[in-house]
């Protein structure tokens, strides 16, 4: 489920993964070219590493954190503080080298504060990061010279000397020192899962009791896997510093520990990958969604409602199931449901978008007409047509839709019983 | 020289609240005895079974494994002095693998500890440990099938595997044949003493047929007590056994031919 378990010699189809990863972080910037997106792929590396030390705890330990900005975030500050050091000539240390010390810090305070909270499971030890994170927001509200106050704290990443000519002034170069900690970092992040340490963590996840009668000590699995994710959330923390110069409180604020737990679970908490998808999506709403709709946290609120109810293992265990139906050459057999689903999904949220963005122009922009221009078509916010139109069109999505679902849950149940039998058949052939 | 026992109970009590459930029990077992532990529902055999592994302390008493205080221990100090429980109720890693499964219950035995410095492909040790408890327990053909998708059998007998996999010295088996119908228990019970050789093994057993077939010797707990604790025959013979407890069924059992 979480991983190929087959231990060969010489993985080829993990060779190709990992170079092709290399490629694409490589190459990324050379296709997107634009001052946006490298800013947004530069954001992307930085929510993986996050998004992925964040699944550490949560789908291969089964730990609840409400509160995992506290490390990405005191990382952020002590990187941004080395960084001033450094320009001030404090500290001679290349930039390069400054997310390490926010992975420090991260894994510090994971030490000092996940003592309190490994200590307890479950619900317990969720509610204890939420303190926890409730505990350091307020500190830094507290503690205006380290946290700076309402302003933040500010740095200039070019600074030290310039090593083999990169200065980190233009964005790109920064681009390509995150691209370097992401892909090492993931990869050491990978490398994790394989460990003795990494499996009993699952061992855990999946029954704390019985891992103590084979000689394990939950609480002390729970712990060190908290400090290496601490320590990873640093890096990430100490990489957002670098990339925007600026630290304020937010980013050990509950909204980021939100967002954080929100888009891993979206990507997809049980297998590695899909928190690489989640900190993808992430980085796409809080940039380009939130410039094009002010509504947009309601829309993340009804994909992460619709997402826990229809698909708990989030768009990783989506892609997962419907490899497995495309290896056993079935996939043919349902995609025009695909087709269709996608295409009444498309209807009925085109009729509750355009409801949603008459009711917000109606809030926040009454005072510019009563005019709402929604996917090409002009709308009047208070005409009664337009929201029977809206309402008609969402609602004749909203049944073929379910008309489609129900169709296609019978076609997939056919199919995965139809897969059963085939490695039935396999298992006797052999 | 004074005997050291593998295992042994000395006016071991328990109370949960006002009530007494464990009520001064003393057993000692000798190395590489297999003992059932019989008695009616509610006797406090699994009770019995929760204080030696260390799930629950003891109110008071003293536990002794090879000589050795454990009364105190957590359940993993108790598990690395070399003594290993199963559950009734089928306790593995539902979400991974058969061969997973193994492997983790043998990490710590082999000194692996909370190590994340090696991986597990490079554990050659390990590996081959986990290889060949999937074959003993006969289930090598299910090695990457996720243990929540077992049978109920297979999961029992995984269940027995994780318990052995560590090489403990003493084994207590909590119901091990519970659920299971006439043919799988007969195979089953052949299976747990193929595995359990020169083991100091204790089991709760309800199956009288199995209780007389398996073990060397039987104690019989009745109302938080051991009242007796003796080879199956003087066991049977017993009056106090046959008034507190066994009486018809093992008239039933000796008319049916064991």
């Amino acid at each position: 489920m979480s991983a190929v378990y087959q231990f060969k010699p010489y993985n080829v189809g993990r060779w190709v993964i990992w170079s092709l990863f290399a490629l694409l972080l490589l190459l990324a910037p050379l296709v997107f070219t634009s001052n946006l997106s490298t800013t947004m792929l530069a954001q992307m590396g930085i929510a993986i590493i996050a998004c992925l030390s964040y699944n550490m705890l949560l789908g291969q330990g089964g730990m609840l954190s409400f509160g995992h900005a506290v490390y990405t975030g005191l990382g952020s500050y002590m990187a941004i503080h080395a960084l001033n050091a450094v320009t001030e000539g404090r500290l001679n240390i290349p930039v390069s080298l400054l997310p390490l010390i926010g992975g420090l810090t991260g894994m510090g305070f994971a030490i000092l504060l996940g003592y309190v909270t490994t200590r307890k499971s479950g619900t317990p030890f969720a509610m204890i990061t939420m303190g926890v994170a409730e505990l350091v927001f307020a500190m830094s509200l507290m503690f205006s010279e380290f946290f700076g106050g309402e302003a933040g704290v500010s740095g200039n990443r070019v600074a030290g000397d310039a090593f083999w000519g990169i200065n980190y002034g233009p964005q790109i170069q920064v681009y390509y020192l995150i691209a370097a900690y992401t892909f090492v970092c993931v990869a050491l992040m990978f490398a994790f899962t394989q460990t003795p340490l990494g499996r009993i963590l699952n061992a855990v996840r999946d029954n704390p009791e019985r891992v103590e009668f084979i000689g394990y000590n939950t609480q002390r699995v729970r712990y060190l896997s908290f400090i290496i994710a601490g320590f990873f959330a640093g890096i990430a923390g100490g990489l957002g510093a670098l990339n925007f110069e600026i630290v304020t409180a937010e980013v050990v604020g509950a909204g980021r520990s939100g967002a954080y737990l929100l888009f891993t679970f979206l990507g997809g908490a049980t297998f590695f990958f899909g928190p690489i998808i989640g900190a993808i999506l992430m980085v796409i709403a809080f940039v380009l969604l939130s410039e094009l709709t002010k509504a947009w946290l309601l829309y993340l609120g009804l994909v992460f409602l619709f997402m826990v109810m229809y698909a708990p293992g989030g768009i990783a265990s989506l892609i997962m199931m419907n490899l497995r139906v495309a290896k056993f050459g079935k996939l043919r057999q349902i995609w025009t449901s695909y087709l269709g689903l996608a295409l009444t999904a498309f209807v009925m949220l085109a009729g509750a978008g355009a409801m949603i963005e008459m009711v917000y122009h109606l809030q926040l922009n009454s005072a510019l007409g009563d005019t709402v221009k929604f996917m090409g078509a002009t709308l009047n916010a208070k005409g009664l047509d337009s929201w029977f139109g809206c309402a008609f069109v969402m609602l004749t999505g909203l049944g073929s839709f379910e008309l489609l679902r129900r169709q296609y849950m019978v076609e997939w149940g056919a199919i995965q019983t139809e897969i059963e039998k085939e490695i039935k058949r396999r298992e006797t052939a052999v | 020289m004074s005997t050291t026992y593998a295992l042994e109970l000395k006016d071991v009590r328990k109370n949960f609240g006002k009530t007494e459930i464990i009520r001064g029990v003393n057993l000692a077992v000798q190395a590489g005895e297999r003992v059932a532990v019989i008695g009616p529902n509610g006797a406090g055999k699994s009770t019995l079974f929760n204080l030696i592994s260390g799930r629950f302390g003891p109110t008071s008493g003293d536990i002794l494994l090879n000589g050795q205080a454990i009364q105190h221990k957590k359940p993993y100090e108790i598990n690395r002095m070399g003594l290993s429980r199963s559950f009734q109720i089928t306790n593995i890693f539902p979400k991974l693998s058969v061969f997973e499964n193994l492997r983790c219950a043998v990490l710590w035995s082999l000194g692996y500890k909370y190590t994340f410095f090696k991986f597990l492909s490079g554990l050659k040790d390990a590996n081959e440990r986990a290889e060949q408890l999937m074959d003993m327990i006969h289930l090598d053909k299910k090695r990457d099938v996720l243990a929540m998708n077992l049978t109920y059998a297979e999961q029992r007998a995984l269940e027995i595997g994780v318990t052995i996999a560590g090489g403990a010295d003493v084994i207590l088996l909590d119901e091990p044949t519970a659920g299971m119908s006439k043919s799988e228990t007969s195979r089953f019970i052949r299976l747990i003493k193929d595995v359990t050789v020169g083991k100091t093994l204790l089991t709760v057993e309800h199956d009288m047929g199995v209780v007389f077939g398996l073990a060397d010797k039987i104690a019989v707990v009745v109302y938080g007590e051991v009242i007796a604790f003796d080879t199956p025959e003087a066991v049977r013979a017993n009056a106090k056994v046959q008034e507190a407890y066994l009486g018809s069924s093992v008239a039933d059992s000796q008319a049916g031919g064991h």
